[in-house]
C-alpha cells in the first residue's frame, strides 16, 4: 500500500508548459504579497484583525477580497478560452489541446459560479445587512468565520488543482457517466467534488446564519415591511441557500460514492440513472441563479432611490415580487434539459414557469425605472452600472424567455446562443450589481471612496467589452455553433469569434481599470476621506461611522419607519431641535477566535487526502476537525465588554471629526 | 454630519408587535436557527428519498426489498430509536428542572437505545452484505445503503455529541451555553425520529408491500 496514495512526482504536469507558465505565475504573486506581508511585519497585525476576525464586516471584507482574486484566475481562463476559439477554425487546432481546453472551461465556470460570484454575494450581504438591520453582528459570528474559510479552502482546493494532478473535464455541472470513474478515472472530477462539497458546506451555515439573523435579530422597530428591500433580497437568497444547498450536497456525495465506493447511482450498468443527476443538480441549480441574481437586485433598489433621490417606487411590490421569484425558482429546473424527453405535458408546465418567472422580474425593473423617473439622478459609478445592468439584463431576460418554449429550446439547447443568454443575465445582472455594491458600500468598509474616473472608464470598458464580447454569440448560436468546442469546422463563424475575442480584452481594458482605481484611490485616500454618510443615504448603515467600530452602532438605533436614517435626517431639519443627549452603554462583543480558520486547514487536509486516496491523512484531518470543535465547545471567555466609556470616546471624537 | 436616531417619536407605552420588539434574546435566536438546520438536514434527506424512489425499482436482476428486508428487526429499531426520543423529552425536563441526575440517568438510556438502534442497523447491513446484496450490486441497493445509512450516521453523530455535551455538564455545569446546546441536541433526537418515520414509511413498509 502507498502511503501518499495516488500522488506520485508524475502528478505535477511538467511537460506542459501553459499550465507550468501559470503555476509558476501563481506561485510568483502568492510569494510576493507573503514577502509584502512579511516585510510590512504585518503578519500578527493580520492574524489578530483578520484572520481571526468573527467580526461580520471583517468576514464581508475578506469573501469580495477572495471574489476579486477568483476573477482573476476566472477571467484569464476566459480570455485563453476565447483566444483558442479566434484562432482554431477549420483545420487548425489552436494552441489549447482538447484535454486542457475541457479543463478550462469546467474550471471557469466553476471558479466564476461558487468563488467569484458566490463569495462576492455573501461578503456584501455580510457587510451590509447587519448594519442595515441596525444590530451589532450576525446570529452566529463564529459559524460566520467558519463558512468563510471553508469558502476559501474549496478555492485552494481548486486552485492546488492547477499545479498538482489536474481538474474536472467534464464542464462545471460533472454531468454523469462522463464525469464518473470509468470515463474520468483521474483526480480533475474529484478536485470539483471535494472543492464544491467543502465551500458548500460554508454556503450552507452562512445561509443558515443569515436566515437567524434577518427573522431574529432587527433594531427595535424594524418590522418586516420597514426592513431594506436589500435586507428582503438578502432573506430571500438565504432561504433558497438553505433549500437548495442541501440538495447539491446530497446530489454530489452520490456521485462521489459512486466513483470511491462503486456505487451505481449514475452509472451505466446495474441500472444507474444519469437524468438523476440532472434533475438533482438543477434543483439546486436554477435556485442558485436566483441565490446570485436577487441580492444584485436588492443592491440596485438601494443605489437607485439614494442616487435618485427618491424613496423606492413601490416597495411592497418590490417585496412581493422577490419573494414569488423565490418561490417560482423552484418550480422552473426542468428547462435547463428540455431535450431530456419527458413528455409534452410536462415540458409544457416547465416552459409556462419559466415564462411567469419573467414576471416579477419585469415588475422590478418597472419599479426602479419608475424610481429614477422625476428624481434629481446623480450620474454616480454605482448608477452607471445600475443603468448598464436595466438596459442588459431586460436583453438578457427576454432571451431566456424566448428558450423557454420547448421547441425554441430544442434547437438551442447546447448551443452558444445559451452561453450568450447566461452571460447576458449574470453579467448584465450579477457582475454590474456587485460592481454597484462594491463602489457605493466602499466609502462605508474603508472610510474613503473609490476615484470616479476610473470606475467610469471601468463601466465604459465592461459595459461596452460585453456586448462585443457575447451578441456574437447569440449569431454563432444561431448558425449552429455548440459549446464547449476545442476547435470547428465551418470557417464562417471565426470573423465572429474574433469580434467575441476583442470583446473580451476590452473587458480586460475594464478589470485593469478597476485595478488602477483601487491603487489611485488607495493612494489618493486622504483627499477622498468620507463622514458617516457620503451618498446622502437612506438606510442605517450610513448612520454610524466610516468604516464602523466593532460595535457598529454606539446607541441601539431604534427604528418608526421605512428609509430609517433618510426620516429622521427629515424630521432633524423639520424640527432643528437639538439632538438628545445620548447615554452609553457597554456592549457585548464575541472574542476572536483562530476556530474558523484551524477548521479550514483540517478541511483542506480532508479533501486534498480523499481527492488522492490518503486514507490515513483524511483520518487525521476528520480527529483535527473534531479536536478544533471540542477546543470552542469547551473555551470559557467566549465574550469580551467594551466599556461605555470607550464608545463615548469614539463616538464624541467622531462627532467632532464629522463637525469640523 | 452624524444624524441621532437614538429616539424616534414612538410613544412608549403602546407594547411594540412581536416583529418590532428587537433582538430576540439568544435562547430563542440559537433555538431559531438550529431550527433552520434541521430544515436544510430533512431537505438533504429529501433528496435521498427523491433519488431512492426514483431507482427502488432499478434492482438490476438482483434482489429486492421484498426479498431483504426483516420486519421484525426493523419494529426492534423503530420501536428503540422512539423510545430513545422519550427518553431524550425525560431529559430534557429534567435539564429544565436542574436535576443532574436525572440528566445524566436520561443521557445515559437515550445513549444506550441508540447504541441498540445502530447495532441493529449494522447488524441488517452485515447480514445483507453477506449474501451478495451490497451497495455495489445495483441501484437500487446504492440507493438504500445511502440512505438508511445517511441515517445511521446521523444518528452516531448525535451519540458522539451526547457524549461530549454529559462531559460538558459534568465539566460546566448546567450554564446558559450547556443548556442551550442541549437543547439544540433534543431537536436534533427528535428529528432524527421524524426522518427515521419516514425511511420506516417507504422503504420498509413501502418495500415489503406487494
Amino acid at each position: 500500500m502507498n502511503l501518499l496514495g495516488k500522488l506520485d512526482w508524475n502528478a505535477i504536469p511538467l511537460h506542459q508548459p501553459i499550465i507550468m507558465g501559470a503555476t509558476a505565475f501563481m506561485a510568483l504573486v502568492v510569494v510576493a504579497v507573503l514577502g509584502f506581508i512579511t516585510m510590512k511585519g504585518a503578519w500578527l497585525y493580520l492574524w489578530r484583525e483578520w484572520l481571526t476576525s468573527v467580526d461580520h464586516k471583517r468576514i464581508g471584507v475578506m469573501y469580495c477580497v477572495l471574489a476579486l482574486v477568483m476573477l482573476l484566475r476566472g477571467f484569464s481562463d476566459a480570455i485563453m478560452m476565447r483566444a483558442q476559439q479566434a484562432v482554431a477554425a477549420g483545420g487548425a487546432q489552436g494552441y489549447l489541446p482538447p484535454e486542457h481546453f475541457d479543463q478550462i472551461f469546467s474550471a471557469h465556470g466553476t471558479i466564476m459560479i461558487f468563488f467569484m460570484a458566490m463569495p462576492f454575494v455573501v461578503g456584501i450581504m455580510n457587510f451590509v445587512v447587519p448594519l442595515q438591520l441596525g444590530v451589532r453582528d450576525v446570529a452566529f459570528p463564529t459559524l460566520n468565520s467558519v463558512s468563510f474559510w471553508l469558502t476559501a479552502s474549496g478555492a485552494l482546493l481548486i486552485n492546488l488543482s492547477l499545479a498538482i494532478g489536474e481538474f474536472s473535464k467534464a464542464g462545471w455541472w460533472g454531468y454523469p457517466p462522463l464525469s464518473e470513474l470509468q470515463f474520468s478515472p483521474g483526480v480533475g472530477v474529484d478536485y470539483y467534488l471535494w472543492s464544491l462539497q467543502i465551500s458548500g458546506l460554508g454556503t450552507l451555515l452562512a445561509g443558515i446564519n443569515f436566515v437567524t439573523t434577518i427573522l431574529k435579530l432587527r433594531a427595535p422597530g424594524m418590522s418586516y415591511m420597514r426592513m431594506p428591500v436589500f435586507c428582503w433580497t438578502a432573506l430571500a437568497t438565504n432561504l433558497l441557500i438553505v433549500a437548495a444547498f442541501p440538495v447539491l450536497t446530497a446530489v454530489l456525495a452520490m456521485l462521489l460514492l459512486d466513483r470511491y465506493l462503486g456505487f451505481h447511482f449514475f452509472t451505466n450498468d446495474a441500472g444507474g440513472n444519469q437524468m438523476l443527476y440532472a434533475n438533482l443538480f438543477w434543483v439546486w441549480g436554477h435556485p442558485e441563479v436566483y441565490i446570485l441574481v436577487l441580492p444584485a437586485f436588492g443592491i440596485f433598489s438601494e443605489v437607485v432611490p439614494t442616487f435618485s433621490g427618491k424613496p423606492l417606487f413601490g416597495y411592497r411590490s418590490m417585496v412581493a415580487a422577490t419573494m414569488a421569484i423565490c418561490i417560482l425558482s423552484f418550480l422552473v429546473w426542468l428547462h435547463h434539459f428540455f431535450t431530456m424527453g419527458a413528455s409534452a405535458n410536462v415540458n409544457g408546465f416547465f416552459g409556462v414557469m419559466s415564462m411567469i418567472i419573467a414576471l416579477p422580474t419585469g415588475a422590478k425593473i418597472f419599479n426602479w425605472l419608475f424610481t429614477m423617473y422625476g428624481g434629481r439622478v446623480r450620474f454616480s459609478v454605482p448608477v452607471l452600472w445600475s443603468i448598464g445592468f436595466m438596459v442588459t439584463f431586460v436583453i438578457g431576460g427576454m432571451t431566456g424567455v424566448l428558450q423557454a418554449v420547448p421547441p425554441a429550446d430544442f434547437q438551442l439547447h447546447n448551443s452558444v446562443f445559451l452561453i450568450a443568454h447566461f452571460h447576458n443575465v449574470i453579467i448584465g445582472g450579477v457582475v454590474f450589481g456587485l460592481m454597484a455594491g462594491y463602489n457605493y458600500w466602499f466609502p462605508k468598509a474603508f472610510g474613503f471612496k473609490l476615484d470616479e474616473r476610473w470606475g467610469k472608464a471601468a463601466f465604459w470598458c465592461w459595459f461596452v467589452g460585453f456586448y462585443i464580447a457575447f451578441m456574437p454569440l447569440y449569431l454563432l448560436g444561431l448558425m449552429g455553433m455548440t459549446r464547449r468546442m476545442q476547435h470547428y469546422a465551418d470557417p464562417a463563424w471565426q470573423p465572429w469569434l474574433v469580434v467575441a475575442m476583442v470583446g473580451t480584452v476590452i473587458i480586460l481594458g475594464g478589470i485593469v481599470c478597476q485595478i488602477i482605481q483601487l491603487v489611485v484611490s488607495i493612494r489618493a485616500r486622504d483627499k477622498l476621506r468620507v463622514t458617516a454618510d457620503p451618498w446622502n443615504g437612506r438606510t442605517l448603515e450610513w448612520a454610524t461611522t466610516s468604516p464602523p467600530p466593532a460595535w457598529n452602532f454606539a446607541i441601539q438605533p431604534r427604528v418608526s419607519g421605512r428609509d430609517a436614517l433618510w426620516s429622521s435626517k427629515q424630521r432633524a431639519l423639520a424640527t432643528k431641535d437639538e439632538a438628545p443627549a445620548r447615554v452609553y452603554e457597554p456592549i457585548e462583543i464575541p472574542r476572536n477566535t483562530a476556530t474558523g480558520f484551524v477548521t479550514a486547514f483540517f478541511a483542506v487536509v480532508i479533501g486534498f487526502a480523499m481527492i488522492w486516496h490518503i486514507w490515513w491523512m483524511a483520518g487525521f484531518g476528520v480527529l483535527g476537525a473534531f479536536v478544533t470543535l471540542l477546543v470552542f465547545a469547551f473555551r470559557r471567555r467566549r465574550e469580551i465588554e467594551v466599556p461605555a466609556d470607550q464608545i463615548a470616546r469614539f463616538d464624541l471624537a467622531h462627532q467632532a471629526g464629522a463637525a469640523a | 454630519m452624524n444624524i441621532s436616531i437614538a429616539i424616534d417619536g414612538v410613544p412608549q407605552d403602546t407594547a411594540p408587535s412581536a416583529s418590532e420588539a428587537g433582538p430576540a434574546p439568544k435562547r430563542v435566536v440559537v433555538a431559531y436557527g438550529f431550527w433552520i438546520f434541521l430544515l436544510s438536514d430533512i431537505i438533504m434527506f429529501a433528496a435521498l428519498f427523491a433519488s431512492y424512489a426514483v431507482l427502488v425499482h432499478a434492482t438490476a436482476g438482483g434482489p429486492t426489498g421484498a426479498q431483504l428486508f426483516n420486519q421484525k428487526t426493523v419494529a426492534i429499531e423503530t420501536a428503540c430509536l422512539l423510545a430513545s426520543s422519550y427518553t431524550c423529552g425525560l431529559m430534557s425536563l429534567a435539564i429544565n428542572s436542574r436535576r443532574y441526575f436525572r440528566t445524566y440517568l436520561g443521557a445515559l438510556i437515550t445513549f444506550a437505545l441508540g447504541v441498540a438502534f445502530l447495532a441493529l442497523e449494522i447488524r441488517e447491513f452485515a447480514s445483507m452484505i453477506a449474501i451478495g446484496a451490497t451497495p455495489q450490486r445495483s441501484a437500487f441497493l446504492s440507493a438504500f445503503f445511502t440512505l438508511v445509512g445517511c441515517h445511521g450516521l446521523h444518528v452516531t453523530l448525535g451519540l458522539i455529541w451526547l457524549a461530549v455535551m454529559m462531559v460538558q455538564v459534568a465539566v460546566t455545569g448546567l450554564d446558559a451555553t450547556v443548556q442551550r446546546r442541549l437543547l439544540c441536541f433534543a431537536l436534533f433526537w427528535h428529528a432524527l425520529d421524524i426522518v427515521w418515520v419516514g425511511v420506516f414509511t417507504v422503504v420498509y413498509l413501502m418495500g415489503v408491500s406487494p
